[in-house]
């Protein structure tokens, strides 16, 4: 997603690059229910409407939050660290060029929304079955801006990353890095849940999540086939890549299932969708397809190992966001610096085309992402913890989020149902009953 | 020969079983169930539409027994069932006339013997 890539950068809008990009930007948008079908899937079924809602709720206010501020703060100016206020309130935000792109200003503003919504859907994977609904509003609104805005600077909006030579092309520093470590610290911070290491936790819909996952491919090509913003090579790559790199990580994963279990998992296929898709993100543009087949069978080693491992602890970092978002993210950062290619991307050569300094630049940025985004959002909850219960009672738990916060069940069947109409004589408004 | 059924909190179920697991009492019947009792329904909107449940889901335990055993299996589902609060159910103990083992024919309260070791060969 550098600028520095797109060599000729006009100030003319280019219709074929405007017209893909709409679409991309729709497509990334999909990701965000897609994303919420997978986790629903993932969860108990009493916790199926609070779970996809987390993910409707980051389309809400993180849209609201980057249109206000965050798109200003990611995208405007060089400084090194944050950007500017001169975006804010989409102020200069309009039909002309971004510069550097040969889109409109504007798709260029909502295609980079749709990274921050997602971003911070990601995040709630960790919390889920437990988290409140309201105080996750309130962390998404804050979280969007004082850690996806801020990467998103550093990544792709001129910041130190990028000024220093990191190449990032659609986001593992921002979104995969950013999203994985930050899960990792709001599982610590939120807590277990209270059956966690004493029951079976399962998955209540497997098919939920081969289609969840499904979706989250497809939308993908918009994700990473968007990101050099044109209709050019480095698109055309990164599409393509989108495809090869995600089919290696399902082999691979096939056959470690096999090897540990004996059988090959659906639940397994769908995590290594996301892994391969994860790996890829990074380095889309930046390698060649053959390279990008390796990456994609060399990603699923670490991310398999450390689900594996995570569900041995009592760390409760619920749907696996470290292992399939930071830790994939983190592989796919250190792959640009060995086998980013010139020829390939007209940017740079990683250590095995012999400039070995990119490797440090990828190498500052897989340190400098874990740390600030575990942090920070560490700090974060913590101070919001201070000021509002992030969780629930234990018998909120137990009846499960949806009745709790919604009152709604996903799986209503409408037996013993009574409508309660004005004329029914229910004179006070009934409380909320016991629960189960 | 007692029939034990006990209509429970979900969140009661995984503590009973693993205790009567570790007492020796492996074998049951469990089905998920929906009733009504003195608990209040719970209230849930849809599209403006304003609702109250009524039938609350429970957990329903079914488990035969011999005479002896009762008491101990009872007071077990008593123990991590109770809450102390409206809706927490009810356990009823039934008389049973006989008993069979499909896969050999025997009858009697043999078959219904404790098994000691029945948590250690899981």
């Amino acid at each position: 997603m550098t600028v520095s890539i797109l060599a000729a950068a006009t100030t003319e809008v280019n219709t074929g690059d405007t017209a893909w990009m709409l679409a991309a930007t729709a497509l990334v948008l999909l990701m965000t229910p897609a994303l919420g079908l997978f986790y629903a899937g993932l969860v108990r079924s009493k916790n199926t409407l609070n779970t996809f809602m987390m993910c409707i709720g980051a389309i809400a206010i993180a849209t609201v939050m980057w249109a206000l501020v965050g798109y200003s703060l990611a995208f405007d100016g060089e400084g090194s660290i944050v950007g500017g206020l001169g975006h804010a309130f989409l102020h200069d935000v309009g039909f002309e060029p971004r510069a550097g792109t040969t889109i409109p200003h504007l798709v260029f503003f909502a295609f980079q929304a749709t990274f921050c919504i997602i971003t911070t859907a990601l995040v709630s994977g960790a919390v889920v079955e437990r988290m409140r609904f309201g105080p996750f509003l309130v962390f998404a609104a804050l979280w969007s801006v004082l850690v996806y805005a801020v990467m998103a600077h550093w990544a792709f909006g001129g910041g130190w990353l990028q000024a220093q030579g990191t190449l990032d092309f659609a986001g593992g520093v921002p979104v995969e890095m950013g999203s994985g470590f930050s899960a990792l610290a709001a599982a610590l911070v939120v807590g277990a849940r209270k059956d966690y290491g004493r029951q079976a936790l399962l998955p209540h819909n497997a098919v939920y999540v081969l289609v969840g996952a499904g979706l989250l491919w497809f939308g993908w090509f918009g994700f990473n086939g968007g990101s050099g913003f044109s209709t050019g090579n480095a698109s055309v790559l990164a599409f393509t890549n989108t495809l090869l790199t995600p089919a290696c990580t399902l082999a691979v994963w096939f056959a470690l299932d096999a090897i540990r279990g004996r059988q090959v998992t659906a639940i397994g296929a769908a995590t290594a969708i996301i892994v391969g898709c994860v790996g890829i993100t990074p380095a889309g543009g930046f390698i060649s397809p053959g390279w990008a087949m390796l990456l994609g069978a060399l990603v699923a080693l670490p991310s398999y190992a450390v689900i594996v491992w995570r569900t041995r602890t009592r760390v409760d970092e619920t749907l696996d966001v470290l292992a399939a978002h930071g830790i994939a993210g983190f592989t796919g950062i250190l792959f640009i610096g060995f086998f980013a290619q010139l020829s390939w991307n007209g940017a740079a050569d990683g250590l095995l085309y012999g400039d070995a300094g990119q490797l440090g630049s990828q190498a500052l940025a897989a340190l400098a992402a874990p740390a600030y985004a575990f942090g920070m959002t560490y700090v974060l909850l913590r101070v919001l913890g201070a000021a509002m219960p992030l969780r629930g009672t234990e018998r909120d738990e137990a009846v499960g989020m949806d009745l709790v916060h919604h009152g709604e069940e996903a799986y209503a069947t409408g037996e013993g149902a009574i409508l309660i109409t004005p004329e029914s004589g229910v004179e006070e408004e009934l409380a909320v009953a016991q629960p189960v | 020969m007692k029939m034990v059924i006990a209509y429970i909190r979900h969140e009661a179920f995984e503590p009973i079983r693993a205790d009567l697991l570790a007492k020796g009492f492996p074998s049951m019947s469990v089905s998920e169930v929906k009733g009504s009792g003195r608990q209040k329904g719970i209230t849930e909107r849809y599209r403006g539409a304003e609702l109250t449940n009524y039938l609350r889901p429970k957990v329903k335990i079914e488990c035969v027994v011999a005479d002896g055993d009762v008491r101990t299996v009872v007071d077990t589902i008593l123990t991590h069932a109770r809450t102390g609060g409206v809706g927490d159910g009810k356990v009823f103990v039934l008389p049973v006339e006989e008993a069979y083992r499909v896969r050999t024919g025997e009858a009697g309260e043999e078959i219904l013997q404790a098994h000691p070791d029945a948590a250690k060969a899981l």
